[in-house]
């Protein structure tokens, strides 16, 4: 009976509150699908600096020539490099996301080895973005 | 058409957000596609400064495969909102408030892009 007794015993988490989510374990797939939904805000929110930026890119070559002096300051290279890492962590956990609808490494191992594959291949990619972005290559 | 499925739940004509479901891979599938198909290109292949890059938006194929990557967006952007308001958003006014300021902002975006892509 001490086992039923243990079981009893284990947090339940029916619906999690904010107070509650860093003692929640969330899965590394769970995370991953987290951050997914984050990153997807996050480049919902910033839709028309992204836009206002296309803008100044293709209406003339003098608003083009804009461009230079606002990628100079430090605080637009920090927005655009959290929003390369917004695209690449939604573009690599999409795919991921697409194959397991394809029933592709749906298994629990697989499902949740590829739940950390996508930062190797997300973060990697950020930083060379980032790179890029302050100068360094 | 309705059909039973189990002996309690009676599926009829709501479809259980299965339209959205797909749509969100539909426009997900057309992004990627665009998003890497073109980042491989503007990043490896693309001379640089402002003619190259206007005259990359210049053809009409260009600008009307850039719009339907915008509009997949938009529609992707728009369920995967909803979702967010749908799982935190719990007053329903303040959650309805949130869907028309979501389509309303999304619409002027989607204007707004036509406006640039077609002043090139």
């Amino acid at each position: 009976m001490s086992t039923t007794l243990q079981e009893k015993k284990r947090p339940e988490f029916k619906n999690i509150h904010v107070t509650q989510i860093l003692s929640y374990r969330l899965p590394a797939g769970g995370f991953a699908s987290f951050l997914h939904r984050f990153s997807g805000a996050l480049m919902f929110l910033a839709l028309p600096f992204l836009l206002w930026l296309f803008d100044l890119s293709l209406t003339s070559e003098i608003s083009y020539g804009k461009l230079a002096a606002v990628f100079s300051s430090w605080f637009v290279k920090l927005l655009l490099l959290g929003l390369c890492w917004a695209l690449l962590h939604h573009l690599v956990t999409g795919i991921r996301h697409l194959l397991l609808d394809l029933h592709i490494g749906i298994e629990k191992e697989a499902a949740a080895r590829s739940a950390v594959l996508v930062y190797l291949i997300s973060l990697p990619l950020t930083l060379v973005a980032g790179l890029k972005l302050f100068g360094v290559l | 058409m309705a059909a039973n499925i189990g002996p309690k739940r009676l599926v009829v004509g709501a479809h259980y957000g299965l339209r959205d479901w797909l749509a969100q891979r539909v426009t997900a599938v057309v992004m990627a596609a665009y998003v890497i198909v073109f980042g491989l290109y503007a990043i490896f292949a693309l001379p640089a400064g402002y003619d190259a890059w206007a005259g990359l938006f210049a053809p009409l194929w260009m600008k009307v495969a850039t719009l339907v990557a915008i509009v997949a967006l938009i529609y992707h952007v728009w369920v995967g909102m909803r979702e967010i308001f749908m799982d935190y958003v719990k007053p329903t006014w303040i959650r309805l408030f949130a869907y028309v300021l979501t389509i309303l902002w999304l619409a002027a975006c989607a204007v707004w892009s036509v406006q640039i892509l077609w002043r090139v």
